[in-house]
């Protein structure tokens, strides 16, 4: 280690001087430095909120920040990651009900008049019974259910696979739409999907729950199951199906969730 | 390096509040022993005190932004040290775990000699490496319980979905003791300590050797960095 000899005529600085001009400006670089991160914060903090349309309830950096990461981590998708299977003895004998939005709600409902309707893309409407959706092949599955509030449940679910059930009703061309939004019959509850998760292949149409046909609080008569969604997607008691190029109306996106919600 | 230091601290705050706002909605955890609970993660007025309650999309809106910055941060202070050599006095040694508990009594003032040391001491080496393993187990537990099905070898890795997400709670809860130790620390290293942080120089009095005057030598982190 060598002093600091300062050679130069002109304002010769001494040590001290100088270890107390660079604690100064390094203090002062670091406090404005922190005081532009407190500016920022508080930004953010005061950000208006988005305004309200096909998502909500956020603010409105939060929600682009969202849809940005939604990109990104949609890079690492593929139909070939499957969700993680279990033998049925696993399965809870009775799984969690959390949610009734669309159906306690839904006083006129009546099961047996029940019938999915399909908005094609000529405006025209297909009707699909119960009875033909279970004239399909069935795929049963026992899989971890996860909720986006954090917890987990393993449950057994057989239905028709999505994809199968688009094929035989010849629903893939309005499906090469890069949307799917699904409506209970009310119209209280609904959820907008992107292809790729509707062609997953661990992706039912649901109306079988532990073996029996499912109860009226977990989505008579046929519900949506997607695995690579947190529970918010999986959609109880369907009403009506259609296809777009733009995100369908999503509940949950409408109160500052984030759209995707992919796992 | 000390860039980063100061980054992660506001960052890491916005992390562990978000979170919060996410845990809140399925607070599961607790301590508990033979059936006895001994302390519940969390209790009501906790929730109460800092607002915690019915915040989960907020929270997870904000967890998936500073998640971000939480990584980059992390990443250019890994790189950082490796291609500057901080490392060498960072990382232990053979010696570090022995005389990182000669360094704890000492600091507990059991013992009144401290083992000779370089820039960081063997408690800091050890300490200043588990952070930033931490770092990167908060990362992966992060990302395994948040794409669970795409990132299904992470998930398995961290001991499955709950598994990992006890662990990323588990780590937050050691930040936290991190922090609290840290702060306690700080403060008895003293002023000097403290400004090389900031300015990134420290001030060594140096015994008088022919003149009168003493001399007093700057010592600044890049040419100490750039000696090792």
């Amino acid at each position: 280690m060598k002093a600091n000899h300062n050679k130069k005529v002109k304002a010769p600085l001494t040590v001290e001087q100088k270890i107390r001009r660079r604690t100064f400006i390094s203090f002062g670089a670091f406090a404005a430095l922190g005081a532009g991160a407190v500016t920022g914060w508080n930004w953010l903090l005061d950000a208006p909120e988005e305004t309200a349309g096909i998502t909500g309830g956020t603010r409105a950096p939060l929600r682009r920040a969202l849809n940005k990461t939604e990109l990104f981590f949609r890079n690492f998708f593929s139909n070939k990651h499957l969700v993680k299977t279990y033998p049925i003895t696993y399965a809870v004998k009775t799984p969690r009900v959390n949610s009734l939005i669309g159906i306690e709600d839904d006083e006129d409902f009546d099961v047996r008049n029940w019938k999915l309707k399909v908005k094609l893309n000529n405006q025209k409407i297909q009707y699909i019974s119960i009875e033909e959706i279970k004239a399909l092949p069935k795929t049963e599955i026992v899989y971890d259910f996860k909720c986006v509030e954090g917890w987990d449940e393993i449950q057994h679910w057989a239905g028709v696979k999505l994809s199968d059930f688009l094929a035989h009703f010849k629903l893939e061309e309005a499906a090469q739409k890069p949307y799917m939004g699904l409506e209970t019959p009310n119209g209280a509850y609904y959820v907008g999907l992107e292809r790729e998760s509707i062609l997953h292949p661990q992706t039912l149409l649901a109306y079988e729950m532990n073996g029996k046909p499912i109860s009226l609080d977990h989505g008579a008569p046929l519900r949506l199951i997607v695995p690579v969604k947190y529970g918010i997607k999986n959609l109880k008691r369907i009403g009506t199906m259609s296809f777009s190029n733009s995100r369908p109306k999503d509940y949950w996106a409408e109160q500052g969730y984030d759209y995707y919600s992919g796992l | 390096m000390r860039w980063t230091h100061w980054v992660s601290f506001p960052v890491l705050t916005v992390m562990i509040w978000s979170g919060l706002f996410i845990y809140w909605a399925n607070d599961a955890y607790g301590i508990s022993i033979f059936g006895f609970s001994l302390i519940k993660f969390f209790p009501e007025w906790f929730y109460d005190y800092f607002h915690i309650s019915g915040r989960l999309a907020e929270g997870m809106a904000f967890h998936f932004l500073f998640m971000w910055f939480f990584f980059i941060n992390g990443l250019l202070y890994i790189l950082y040290t490796i291609f500057s050599g901080a490392w060498r006095e960072l990382l232990p040694n053979k010696y570090s775990f022995k005389e990182a508990w000669l360094v704890l009594l000492h600091d507990l003032h059991i013992r009144k000699t401290i083992p000779p040391q370089k820039k960081y001491n063997a408690a800091q080496r050890i300490a200043y490496t588990a952070i930033i393993l931490m770092g990167m187990g908060s990362v992966a537990t992060g990302l395994a319980i948040y794409k669970p099905v795409q990132f299904y070898w992470l998930c398995w890795l961290c001991g499955g979905y709950h598994f990992a997400r006890i662990l990323h709670f588990t780590l937050t809860i050691g930040y936290v003791f991190f922090f609290l130790i840290h702060i306690v620390q700080v403060m008895l290293a003293g002023w000097n300590n403290f400004r090389a942080v900031v300015a990134g120089f420290e001030v060594a009095e140096e015994q008088p050797r022919l003149k009168h005057e003493p001399l007093i030598a700057e010592k600044t982190e890049d040419q100490n960095e750039s000696k090792s």
